[in-house]
This record gives C-alpha cells, structure tokens and sequence, in this order.
C-alpha cells in the first residue's frame, strides 16, 4: 500500500482546459494514472487528451466514480473549486494553484475537515507512488518520472516540489524505491504538513522510513519533533534542512512564501536542534540522505 | 506586507475602535497640536518605544525640534518620512490583543492578555495563565459573546467586559475583512476617565491578497511611507531587470553576496541547498539566485553575462535539481552564449553543470561541444557543488 493513492484511484482534474492542466492530464495519463474526467465551467462537452470534460463537479459525478481531484485554477477561484469538490463528497484534493490567499486556503481547509477530506497543497508540484499513480505535475512527462522515480519502501515528504523529485532521484541512484513522494506545498499554510503526513507513513506497512526536506520558516519542524516524542514514533525520519544560511538574514525571503526567519523563528537551526533531540536523523549533506537510510533500514 | 502605525489605526477607526486625537506630519512645520504629545516615528519596526522612535514632548516648540529630529535620525535601519502625533493618554490600566493564523491547527487565533505593553511571547512563557488564546473559524467569525467569553477566561467581569468584547469581536473582523495574516493592539489602554483606546497597532496584510484591496495596494505601493530595510543593490536591480526582458520563466531574483563564485541555480529548494553546499565546502558566494519555470535563452545569457560582470567572479557553478518543466539545453545554450558574449571561455569559466532533466542529450551535447565541465543525474547537488568549489580554487 502507498498512502493516499494508488493505481485504482480515480481522478478528475479542476481546470483541466487550462494550457499547464492539459500538459499534466497527459503526464498522469501516460503514467497510468485514472483520469476519469475534466472540469471547466462552460466547457463540457469537450475532451482533453480523451478525457470528458463537465461543466460541474456534480455533473462529472453523474457519469463516474471520483475518489480524488487535481485542482488547477486560477488563485482567486480556488477556493470555490476545493468547496465544489468537498461538497461533491470528494476525499483527497491535490491543489496545484499557487498564491491562494491566505484567508481562502484556510476557510477550504475548514470545509474539507467537517467533510473528512484531505488537502495536498496550495502550491504543490504533487504525488507520486512510483509505478502506481501521479497526481499533478510532480516529475513531469513520464519518461522523466521514470528515471528519477522507482518503487520501494522509502516515503518523501518536501517542502519544496523540486526536490521532491531531486530525493526521489537521489534515492533511485543508489537503489532505494519509494512508496510514496508527496510535495506538501510552499506555503505557510498547507493542507497537509509534516504533522499530518508523517502518523500516515507510520501505519503504511509497506513504509520503512521517511526522507523530509526541510526550510526555515514557520513551525511545523518543531512541532513535529514534539509529536514524534509525544506519540513515540518508531518510523524512521531522515531530515534534511536547506537554507542554513538564511539564519544570518532575518526578514529576507527566499524561494518560497513560507522560507523566511522572523526575528529568531523558525530558524534552520532551531530545527536541527529540535529534530535531534527528537530522535530524528539529520542529514548534514545532501548526499548523507542515503548513507543515513542504510543505517537505518 | 506590514502596515504603518497610523495606517493601521485608520483602519480601526473605521471599525469604530477609539484611537488617540492625533495627526500624521511630515515636518515640523505641519505641526498643528498644542500642548503636551506624543510624537511616533512611522516606520514598520517592533519595539520603536525602545530604540528612540516614541517621544514625549510638553511643548508645541520642543515638538517642531523632536520632530526634525525624528525625521533625519534612522531608527535600526530606518528612516521615517512620517511623524504620527497624538494626543497624551491618561493610563489607567492596559491590555493586549491579536489575531493571527496558527499554521498548525490551520485556523484564526486570537489572543487576548490582561496585561498590555509587554512582550506577549515573554509573558506567555512566565504567566500562561494570564494570557488566553483561542481558536476560531473563518466561517464563524468571533461573535461578541465569543469574544466575551475569551476576555472573561482571561479573568476580566464587570462593564469593561462589554467594551473588550466588542473591541475583540472588531478586531477578528478587521483581520479577515482585510485579509491580514496578523493584527495587533498592544497596548489596548482603559483612560482614567474609563475609554478603551488603542494606542499601538500592527497589521500585516497577505500579499496574496493584495489584489482584492485595490485601495490598500495602492497606498501600500507609494514610495512616501518611509526609507530603509534591506534595500537592492545596483547588481541585484539589473538582474531584475533582465528577468523582466519577457515573461518566460524566472531567471534574475538575485541577492548579492561579497564572495567571487558566480552562482546560476535553482529551482526555490535546491537553490537553498546548493548555496549551503558551496559554502560548506568552503566556497564564497557572489549570489543568490532562482532559476526556473524554463526561462528563454535570451534571460541565461544576460544573467549570465551579468554575474561575469561583478569584480572578482571568474567562476560560476550552475547547478539545479532534475527539471522537468525547465529544458536543460535551453539553459546550457544561454550559459554558453553569455560565457562567449562576455569575451570568456566556457571550458574555463564554468566551474560546474549540473542540471539533469528533461532535454539533458541535447544539453550535454551543447556542454561537450565548448569543453564545459558537466555532470548529470547520479551527482548529487552537493558533490556539484564541491567539484565546482575545487575548481575555482586558483
């Protein structure tokens, strides 16, 4: 078992007449992936590489089975996307959109949790369970994907979408499979952080430990440190924290939104020192990610 | 995007939350109070109180002095074009309150402390009992008599209760009706004659946001607000300048460092951890910088050529996680233009190339063709970055 999603999951893609959606739909079709239908308001009627699309969510569902939706559109309309799909009784939304507002990212949020549905992203690249499935864009065409990804038993957790797919290679290089790759989001507020991740990959048996890629900025890091101590969590956690040097330089943003040191929040450093004593494994180097995984597994 | 103090106090009023008398200068000149006043340095800084940025003053004379004074002092960096002058407050008591997002539990926080003036993060690791924080929903808001149950937890009855609640239902609506990512008043003060004024206020707003507060933005875009932070260097604007040569992708945002290795990287993670690893392996950065989203030729030739410029670089690493959106020959033809076009050999001058991906046959042939030095997928970005390191070594 992966987590989240598998070869059975059904997809639709939200936006999927938009020129990145369509790009993607084709990916996720030519990796396997069951993308079942499209919506663009307006647009039914149409396909896109096959693939119906509806004018509504609700409209989609009539015609077929749904377990998750790619949400591609534009960042003041996401908000009423993720709610048509949680009101629509869908259970795992990948929201690819980038610069959501704030206030919007929280209040779907909100929606999704009284409905029991789960959110990757705002701003994620996406999920990939090699051979299995790709929601969103994460490694891009499959002849890509295949060689940066392959199956196995290591998951992936980032911050950044890249380097989702920089880990996965690194991983592939040397001979470690993944179950499963998920870019959580750049933002400060994401559905689905390392808090909410991590309990995930501790019940996948297939699951034997877990590479996160870390930023400064915000919380979540410290936070998990104290879930991992307070819940005991056996799974192997190998984390790698980039920007060390953005330390030095409080109130400068880099990369993406939520990579800023605020007076001496979030800092790399604090993160390293919270994850030790946690238990969790630090990478001091990049390439240290698969010397610290042989030891451990 | 942090709003001043006088422009967040404009927005209070506009919910009917009292704020002291008062009038924003520009000089002293435009001076209009008489008597005794405080005078606030306008720039967008925590703890202004303690590094000379708030002055009391008994005079309307000694007020013209201080406020020049204000105007041509830099506060931490900063430089005030505005004075905010405000009536004196007679302080009975005072409090705190904020509502910001708890990124953990994903929803409005509000916080709300009997004692106003401090540092609430000290207080809320000495005295936790005396600060209550709650979360609520953006779907519910915070009704008054939520409001008035957090103001009693925190130990408060009798009328003031009534005045903070409202005071805090306000302040909740203010943060979600501008779209702010925290609000602030601290210190809220009870008068002697028994008003709830606020006399300090801080909010941020969401940048994302921004385009729904056309007016906002608009304000917030005017260059007369004040002077300072970290302002761009001359080299950092001309690297703006090339990413904005067309809309292909981002090649340019640019922070200068004073070290003589030129880097090209990206995308946001993997720029972060190939700058850690050349300085881990000893080397000095002459930049920061994002490439990705596949940037046309024309912008990899200029930046490129762009870094060359800057006195001391001989060397520059591109290094980028695999791509797949961005094409590695489109990026290797305009590092190899740019190298050229600024009259240096490519075999020489690029210390490192390593961006594995999507079009890597078509780039690694360009790369071999002008003896390039390059490395595909099965080097990791820090063992790039330590070739390139070496390499640069004289």
């Amino acid at each position: 078992m992966a987590i989240l999603a598998d070869q059975d999951t059904k997809v639709i893609i939200q936006g999927i007449t938009g020129r990145e959606a369509a790009s993607f739909t084709k990916d996720m079709l030519d990796y396997g992936t069951r993308v079942v239908a499209g919506v663009t308001p307006g647009k039914q009627g149409q396909k896109i590489h096959g693939v119906p699309v509806y004018d509504t969510v609700r409209g989609a569902l009539k015609e077929h089975p749904v377990d998750a939706s790619v949400i591609s559109v534009p960042p003041g309309m996401v908000k009423g996307a993720v709610l048509e799909a949680v009101e629509n009784h869908i259970k795992l939304l990948v929201v690819v959109s980038e610069r959501v507002p704030r206030k919007d990212v929280i209040e779907f949020l909100e929606a999704a949790r009284e409905q029991d549905a789960r959110v990757i992203g705002p701003n994620t690249l996406g999920i990939i369970s090699p051979e299995r499935v790709k929601l969103g864009m994460a490694g891009g065409p499959v002849e890509d994907v295949k060689k940066a990804y392959t199956p196995g038993n290591v998951g992936i957790a980032s911050r950044s979408g890249g380097m989702t797919t920089e880990i996965a290679n690194l991983l592939t290089t040397h001979g470690i499979g993944q179950s499963t790759c998920i870019g959580i989001g750049g933002d400060p507020v994401v559905g689905s952080n390392f808090l909410d991740l991590i309990p995930l990959f501790d019940q996948d048996p297939e699951t034997k430990a877990v590479v996160l890629f870390c930023e400064p900025g915000g919380i979540i890091e410290e936070s998990l440190a104290e879930l991992v101590i307070s819940q005991k969590i056996a799974l192997p956690i190998v984390a790698f924290i980039a920007g060390r040097f953005v330390d030095d330089m409080p109130g400068v943003r880099f990369g993406h939104a939520a990579t800023i040191v605020e007076g001496d929040k979030g800092t790399a450093k604090g993160k390293i020192e919270s994850f030790k004593k946690a238990g969790i494994h630090v990478a001091e180097s990049f390439s240290d990610i698969v010397k610290i995984l042989r030891n451990t597994i | 995007m942090r709003l001043l103090e006088h422009e967040s106090k404009e927005i209070l009023g506009r919910y009917n939350i009292l704020i002291p008398e008062g009038d924003v200068v520009e000089s002293g000149e435009e001076l209009k109070i008489d008597g005794p006043v405080m005078l606030k340095a306008q720039i967008p800084l925590g703890g202004r109180g303690k590094s000379g940025g708030v002055i009391e003053v008994s005079s309307s004379g000694e007020a013209k002095e201080k406020i020049e004074q204000l105007l041509s002092t830099p506060i931490r960096g900063y430089g005030a074009k505005k004075i905010l002058v405000e009536e004196k407050i007679d302080i009975a008591r005072e409090f705190f309150m904020a509502v910001t997002y708890d990124t953990v539990a994903k929803d409005p926080l509000v916080i709300f402390s009997q004692e106003g003036g401090v540092d609430i993060e000290e207080l809320s690791a000495s005295q936790p009992e005396k600060v209550q924080k709650e979360l609520f929903t953006v779907r519910a808001r915070l009704p008054q008599y939520r409001a008035r149950e957090i103001v009693s937890e925190a130990g408060i009855s009798g009328r003031i209760l009534l005045g903070l609640g409202a005071i805090l239902s306000s302040l909740a609506d203010i943060f979600l009706d501008y779209d702010a990512t925290l609000v602030e008043i601290n210190p809220l003060a009870l008068t002697g004659d028994g008003k709830l004024i606020a006399l300090d206020c801080h909010i941020e707003m969401d940048d994302d946001a921004l385009y729904r507060h056309k007016d906002q933005a608009k304000k917030l875009a005017l260059d007369n607000r004040y002077e300072g932070g970290r302002k761009s260097t001359d080299f950092e604007r001309k690297a703006a300048e090339i990413d904005s040569l067309d809309h292909r992708g981002v090649a340019g945002r640019m922070i200068e460092f004073d070290g003589f290795m030129g880097l090209i990287i990206g995308g946001g993670g993997a720029s972060l951890t190939a700058f850690d690893a050349v300085k881990q392996h000893g080397g000095k950065p002459a930049n920061y910088c994002e490439i990705g989203g596949n940037p046309s030729v024309l912008k990899v030739k200029e930046l490129t050529k762009h870094i060359l410029t800057k006195k001391g670089v001989e060397k520059i690493a591109i290094i980028m996680n695999v791509v797949s959106n961005t094409r590695v020959d489109l990026v290797a033809r305009g590092i190899v233009k740019g190298v050229l076009e600024a009259g240096r050999a490519p075999s020489e001058t690029v210390a490192v190339f390593r961006v594995p991906g999507a079009w890597e046959d078509e780039g690694f042939k360009i790369l071999s063709k002008y003896g390039v030095p390059y490395c595909d997928r099965s080097v990791s970005i820090d063992e790039a970055a330590k070739m390139a390191v070496e390499r640069a070594k004289p």
